[in-house]
């Protein structure tokens, strides 16, 4: 912590703590709230107008419940001060049952121009085209990588993928089937590619990513050599082994990869800058004030754990479109020390939290 | 405590994933053991041809006399096993304390392991059926009855998903290196021992260290291996067999349902028979898949049952350095009382009775000190119907099955080794036309006791290479 200003550190606990209460403003007053949280708010003990005067005092809030995301109808999440919008929904999970579904009118842009400043023009240059390799459908990234590279001057070039097919398909064991569906998903990449489309950077998940390194490299090129300068790697859990791997035998050092944390409900948490030093241990900083984590004790969902322990991934989202006090994400981490470029906790070690690992089918693309 | 980095052609790769190797029993980290992962493997398959480019610098030759080094190493010498050093005793209680295996058998199996390489010669010559070894090497030439004939390796590299019950399994990938195909193997996450020291022994006997690679790791260091190298062998369950029947860059060894079968002939003579049933089913601690798993007659199922549980019954939980020592320790906390469990399952369909129960006073689980055993444990059957007449256990474990001798052959289904106690000629031809057997045994054969020079689930030299027609002059006119 030495390295990091002190005063960095307490003056973004002052816009966090700012936010919270701007962002409890807007939900809970009957002119901007949302009929979701209006009605809610009926069911607490306290005032949430009153009495919320802090990040701290979001801990008041009963957890967020994943079943509330689930079902309809939608419009009970749009905040009135937001009405008349348009809307999109973005929908997370949904192999069987009803997926969670989240309402979105700006915030997907807003996120990944809040994103967008931390990537480096070096390797991710303002004109670019990219390459979305990622799933398609109702979900939230192909927009928003859309909207990245459009708001940095570039085009996007997409495929379609189904994740939900390749989880059906692991389920049952046709893993013959879920390789041949991941070889069409490079073969509409590598069409791409061979359109002389300039694309010079690409999101990807770290499967996709190793697919299309290997089948450049049996035919006889690599991702570098397509012209791709850039990476933002995303969708499914990087361990530092698996990012030394990309680094050193995939990539090379003409192309720079940055991993990140998110997903439909948070945004996006970036990783601390590279640096040799950390070993390739990757942390992540939530986009604070917009989304917060912390990293919780598994028996105390209030108690944050001290800097270097396990916990569970516990997320705060506050935008004006979307509310969330205490979400408990289906990952775990260690507590990572506030950096220079994000002077706020981080996380590193994210992965699937240890009590519903080996129940769930992650990591599908 | 020492680490056991990735192998990568030779090189060592230290990991940034370890995992601690603990005493089966104290809990002691014995070793670090570096984990690779599926893409590492999937990126130096793109490279394995290094791998046969390395050991074509020598004659075929040159290599089963390096195989032979390599034996009297493995076997004899103080060897590297990633940072450390072990002689062969501290590799067997390393092993014994992974495993839970007794260390004479460990001490065994190693001398199983040792026994091929130091035979390699004609374990060549009687799989390839004295095919003349340029010809592997360059690919084609005249065999000595004058007909050209063309053998191309199907790969650069024999890729292997290793498993921990058994150390003598890996006398089935040996042979891969004097036939100038590489290696990539993933041992097995608490049997990593043997692929390590063989490893350096034959890099001590001058194997080029670009011949082998080891990869330690998850299901997805097996998933890379399988889905991207052109010829794979996996040792795991019934399931695994299942998922890759049919696939011809698979060699598949499951559970081997290895039986004995006594023909109507000499059933009658059945205690004559009786210390190659106990052998059969109890040797190297019934761990194995050419353990006999079933025993198959038509009369006189109850007496035989009675007479091989009484004699295993003397078969009891030892420390692991008793050399007397058969039974291993379970080494996963559960795991005893969930086999014990299913076997109870399969009591209840009306045919089976567990006639082991009487000797170890219903109670299949024996402790000593912390750990749990599975004693040794006899089902007698009255029908082929029974759930357990088709059974097998990494223990020792049989059923003892009624049924007619001209049912027997469709009734015991897929097996790995059959032993048929039988002189009469008509069921003798009937059992070489089986389909379903393996290897059979005619005669006083235990099932356990194997001849390398045999073909052993497939033909290794079959599978690593392609008998192809090659012409380098027009045929005779026709």
């Amino acid at each position: 912590m030495a390295m990091v200003d002190s005063a960095k550190i307490a003056a973004a606990k002052d816009r966090l703590d700012q936010h919270t209460v701007e962002t409890i403003h807007w939900h809970f007053s009957p002119e901007t709230g949302s009929p979701f949280w209006l009605e809610k708010a009926k069911t607490f003990n306290f005032d949430p107008l009153k009495e919320v005067k802090s990040f701290e005092d979001l801990k008041k809030f009963p957890h967020f419940e994943d079943d509330w995301l689930r079902g309809g109808p939608i419009s009970r999440w749009v905040p009135k001060g937001l009405a008349g919008k348009p809307v999109y929904v973005f929908e997370t999970g949904g192999t069987t049952g009803l997926p969670k579904s989240r309402m979105v009118i700006e915030d997907h842009w807003i996120d990944y121009e809040e994103f967008s400043k931390t990537l480096d023009d070096k390797w991710f240059p303002p004109g670019s085209n990219w390459l979305m390799l990622g799933p398609s459908g109702p979900r939230r990234l192909r927009l928003a990588i859309e909207h990245l590279a459009q708001y940095r001057g570039g085009i996007c070039f997409c495929i379609d993928l189904d994740p939900r097919w390749v989880v059906k398909l692991l389920k049952q064991g046709r893993i013959k089937e879920a390789e041949d569906y991941k070889n069409h998903c490079i073969d509409q990449v590598l069409t791409i590619l061979k359109g002389g489309h300039d694309i010079k950077c690409a999101f990807m998940t770290p499967k996709l990513l190793e697919a299309l390194a290997l089948k450049l490299i049996d035919n006889g090129s690599s991702i570098a050599e397509e012209g791709i300068t850039g990476i933002f790697g995303g969708g499914t859990e990087f361990s530092p082994q698996w990012y030394r791997y990309c680094c050193e035998e995939l990539l090379g050092p003409d192309v720079f990869m940055t991993p990140t944390y998110g997903n439909t409900l948070m945004g996006l948490a970036c990783s601390k800058p590279f640096d040799p030093a950390d070993n390739y241990k990757i942390t992540y900083h939530a986009p604070q004030p917009r989304a917060a984590i912390e990293v919780v004790d598994f028996k105390d969902y209030n108690k944050v754990v001290d800097y270097g322990q396990t916990g569970r991934v516990k997320l705060y989202t506050m935008t004006k479109e979307l509310f969330v006090p205490g979400f408990m994400e289906r990952d775990e981490g260690e507590r990572e020390l506030p950096c220079d470029k994000f002077p706020w906790d981080g996380i590193s070690g994210t992965r699937p939290f240890h009590e519903i690992a080996k129940s769930t089918t992650v990591g599908v693309y | 405590m020492f680490d056991v980095p990735v192998l990568r052609f030779g090189k060592s790769y230290d990991s940034m994933e370890k995992v601690d190797i603990n005493h089966f029993e104290t809990g002691e980290t014995l070793a670090r053991l570096h984990q690779a992962t599926g893409a590492m493997v999937k990126m130096d398959l793109r490279k394995a041809q290094q791998s046969r480019e390395a050991l074509r610098q020598f004659s075929i030759d040159d290599l089963i006399e390096k195989c032979k080094q390599a034996a009297d190493l493995y076997l004899n010498a103080e060897l590297p096993c990633g940072t450390g050093k072990l002689t062969p005793e501290q590799f067997c209680n390393m092993q014994s304390a992974t495993t839970g295996i007794p260390i004479s058998l460990c001490a065994f199996n190693m001398r199983k392991n040792a026994y091929v390489l130091s035979h390699m010669g004609e374990v060549i010559d009687a799989l390839t059926r004295g095919l003349p070894h340029e010809i592997l090497s360059k690919g084609y030439g005249m065999e000595s009855r004058g007909v050209m004939v063309s053998y191309q390796a199907t790969t650069p590299i024999l890729g292997a998903v290793l498993p921990s019950n058994s150390p003598g399994v890996h006398t089935l990938w040996l042979p891969a290196i004097p036939m100038q195909i590489g290696l990539m193997l993933k041992p097995g996450s608490q049997e990593f021992w043997t692929p390590y020291r063989i490893t350096e022994a034959f890099f001590a006997a001058g194997i080029p260290r670009e011949a082998i690679s080891l990869y330690p790791g998850g299901h997805d260091v097996g998933g890379g291996l399988l889905s991207d190298a052109h010829r794979c062998m996996i040792f795991g369950s019934q399931q695994t067999v299942q998922q890759h029947a049919g696939n011809p860059r698979v060699s598949v060894h499951g559970p081997g349902f290895s039986k004995i079968i006594l023909g109507d002939d000499l059933v009658d003579r059945w205690e004559d028979y009786l210390d190659i049933m106990v052998d059969s089913v109890a040797a190297n601690g019934g761990r194995g898949c050419i353990n006999c798993s079933s025993i198959y007659a038509s009369r006189h199922t109850k007496e035989i049952a009675q007479a091989i549980a009484k004699k295993m019954s003397e078969i009891v939980p030892l420390p692991t350095t008793d050399p007397k020592a058969i039974l291993a320790a379970s080494t996963t906390a559960g795991v005893a009382e969930s086999v014990s469990n299913q076997i109870d399952e399969g009591l209840k369909d009306g045919y089976s009775t567990d006639v082991s129960a009487a000797f170890h006073g219903g109670n299949r689980i024996g402790k000593l000190g912390k750990s749990e055993y599975l004693l040794p444990t006899v089902i007698h059957c009255s029908s082929p119907e029974a759930k357990l007449a088709n059974a097998e256990y990494m223990f020792p474990f049989t059923s003892v099955v009624e049924c007619p001798q001209n049912q027997m052959i469709k009734a015991i289904g897929p097996t790995l080794v059959c032993t048929a106690i039988t002189e009469d000629p008509k069921f003798t031809q009937q059992l070489l036309d089986a389909y379903n057997i393996d290897r059979l045994n005619i005669g006083r054969v235990k099932t356990v006791q194997l001849n390398w020079l045999q073909p052993h689930e497939g033909n290794l030299v079959e599978f690593l290479f392609r008998n192809r027609a090659f012409q380098n002059s027009p045929p005779p006119a026709h």
